[in-house]
């Protein structure tokens, strides 16, 4: 696979941010080592992500999106898991290079990450006050009560938590779903960190509070700049808050772009079939349409596409090689054979 | 019955009206109701029980009692309780075969058994829950011997084990609180690992990893209080096995040496005399049975007030 970090995708969206990625990855790879044989969950990934960008992840399950999102901050599952290659860089610094001392520091505080239920995330025995301090004061331990105090306090305000000096006494079974996001939210953002990975945070929550929290999200985005990786198999949430989506498929990142090059032109087969099977409001057909088959197993991969398979363009080149990814146009690009001619265009 | 629902009068199957089913479904629900609030309800009984056979005569010994535990009047011996032919309202519940006075000995019992029950507990939970949090939290090498451990105490003959440990160094107040505490840890390990391997897996832990925390704090902060409901009901249940054991291996003789007055040994001294004298084994062995039934009482009532599932119904 050819690094996408040397060709014009990798250099951002002029316009969006400072220019100058706040992270960037490189080829990275996590395997799995388990009893049935290696799983390369996580197999050349490599994008970057622009101060104030939001990045889009999509992907079916089992393509690698949380094994991704877990690599980047080195939480993958121990012992089964390791890292073989590549780069994760974060200001500069290559986060797969540091030691566990220094990353713990760095978590939380310059990478931090909303979970897939945020509802669940509090402890059930704390108030909010003793678990926003704790999550001050685990990268600053000098901080006075008072000091912390204010800073909880300003952490609740900055996510619009009504009546900031109530809540701090209130325990999690108080308060309402959305609140709970809220203060999740805040904990996550107490230190300002330049990145923030979400990895489906919308996934158990109803539409409407789906809605309120991405808007939360890009409130907090304009506000401090931070830079948002948002993993999702929700093409609606993608269309909703990213400015920046990449495809995720059986381990590696199939094709990436603006938003609306994607949605108006996929330019690899799969990015295609996700859309399409899409519920589209107004669709009088009565069943949606699917892709066939299943993902490969990630055990045993063949050197060619790995969704050729399941491609209904595929070619017998498709099955030997593995296609380098193409520019479309500036940002825009694809790991396709055919995805200059994109017999698959929508009219 | 309360009065509200007067009794059905006799005659006529019950339920042959509808009226009557429904009746009967209400009154049968509304006596449910009833049964599941009084499941909540403290046991006083019990703490009452607690409270004055075991704790404060444990802490007043010295100020409650007004005979010498270990030194008795010898023409006193074997004088029957009070309220019987021969009795003497100075031994409440009669003397043994060396004229101790019974209920001083069961007060000062209490503290023998108050202390090494407090003791073996203390170092059983610490040891355990210690081990069970790296077992459960870390998993890999560490779970596999602490399990190991765990597996292997549990299946030791505790008695044959202290009676060897007896024979090879003696009984003592040390020893039996060594033996115990040996026997006790591996429970509450395996409740510790059991529960610590769950909550490792909730979304609020991995939030902390994710926050930056270190293993420890997670283990502290995150881990031990929400495992801290199962470690006070263990406890408590604890408490009366310990007591139990303590007693047992005091009757056999590998326990508290004579003439300290555990209840064990008091129940051991009054087997010869059982068919004449039979208070001098029946008054400590009541005292252990309501002390032991009591705790386990108290610590399933414990189990359900503590379960917030249960509390947030109430």
């Amino acid at each position: 696979m050819s690094d996408l970090s040397s060709t014009p995708l990798a250099q951002g969206r002029a316009g969006t941010g400072s220019g100058s990625p706040v992270l960037e990855v490189k080829d990275l790879r996590t395997y799995l080592y388990t009893r049935w044989g290696v799983t390369k969950a996580v197999d050349g990934v490599s994008f970057h992500l622009d101060r104030g960008e939001t990045l889009g992840i999509v992907g079916e399950s089992g393509s690698g999106k949380s094994m991704l999102a877990l690599s980047l901050v080195r939480l993958t599952p121990e012992p089964a898991s390791r890292n073989e290659g590549g780069q994760v860089l974060l200001g500069g610094r290559d986060l797969l290079a540091l030691s566990e001392k220094h990353m713990r520091a760095i978590r939380g505080k310059e990478i931090s990450m909303i979970l897939q239920d945020p509802q669940q995330s509090l402890n059930p025995v704390f108030s909010v006050g003793n678990q926003l301090r704790e999550a001050i004061q685990v990268h600053d331990r000098s901080l006075s009560g008072e000091a912390t105090r204010d800073r909880s306090l300003a952490a609740l305000k900055s996510v619009r938590v009504p009546a900031p000096e109530r809540r701090l006494r209130s325990f999690p079974h108080q308060l309402s779903g959305g609140m709970k996001q809220r203060i999740v939210g805040a904990m996550a953002m107490a230190y300002q960190p330049q990145v923030l990975i979400a990895d489906e945070p919308t996934t158990a929550l109803d539409v409407t509070i789906q809605a309120q929290y991405l808007r939360l999200l890009e409130d907090l985005q304009e506000r401090t700049g931070v830079g948002i990786i948002l993993i999702t198999h929700d093409f609606g949430v993608i269309a909703e808050s990213c400015d920046r989506v990449a495809v995720m498929y059986a381990g590696r990142i199939v094709e990436q772009g603006p938003v609306a090059a994607i949605f108006d032109n996929p330019r690899h087969p799969y990015t295609r079939a996700l859309l399409e099977s899409r519920p589209k409001a107004g669709s009088r057909k009565a069943r949606l349409q699917s892709i066939e088959g299943q993902p490969p197993s990630l055990n045993d991969l063949s050197p060619g596409c790995r969704f050729a398979e399941r491609c209904s363009y595929a070619m017998s080149r498709c099955e030997e090689e593995y296609p380098p990814t193409v520019v479309i146009d500036g940002p825009h690009g694809a790991a396709c054979w055919r995805s200059e001619e994109a017999p698959w265009a929508i009219n | 019955m309360s009065l509200r629902n007067p009794p059905r009068p006799a005659g006529g199957l019950p339920g042959t009206e509808t009226s009557d089913v429904d009746e009967l479904g209400r009154h049968r629900r509304r006596n449910m109701l009833r049964w599941a609030r009084r499941s909540n309800r403290p046991p006083w009984l019990s703490i009452f029980i607690v409270l004055f056979v075991l704790v404060l005569p444990a802490l007043l010994a010295n100020l409650i009692t007004v005979h010498d535990p270990l030194r008795g009047v010898l023409g006193d011996r074997l004088t029957p309780p009070a309220w019987m032919e021969g009795g003497s309202t100075t031994y409440l519940l009669g003397t043994d075969k060396q004229g101790r006075d019974i209920l001083t000995r069961i007060i000062f019992g209490a503290r023998i058994s108050l202390t090494v029950s407090t003791l073996t507990i203390l170092i059983g939970a610490v040891v355990g829950s210690t081990l069970g949090l790296l077992a459960g939290y870390f998993g890999g090498w560490i779970d596999r011997l602490v399990s190991w451990m765990i597996d292997t105490f549990l299946s030791l003959p505790h008695v044959l084990l202290a009676l060897v440990i007896v024979a090879a160094i003696g009984p003592s107040f040390v020893t039996i609180i060594a033996i115990i505490a040996v026997t006790i840890w591996a429970s509450f390990a395996r409740q510790v690992r059991g529960e610590t391997l769950s909550v490792r897996e909730t979304e609020y832990v991995a939030r902390a990893r994710v926050a930056g925390a270190p293993p420890w704090r997670i283990l502290l902060r995150h881990v031990l209080p929400n495992i801290a409901n199962t470690l006070i009901v263990l406890a408590t249940l604890q408490v009366g096995v310990v007591i139990l054991e303590e007693s047992s291996l005091s009757f056999i003789g590998a326990g508290i040496p004579r003439p300290n007055p555990s209840w064990g040994v008091m129940v051991a001294d009054g087997r010869d005399q059982i068919l004449t004298s039979w208070w001098v084994s029946f008054f400590p062995g009541l005292a252990i049975l309501l002390v032991v039934l009591s705790l386990n009482l108290l610590g399933d009532w414990l189990r359900d007030f503590l379960d917030p599932k249960m509390r947030q119904r109430g």
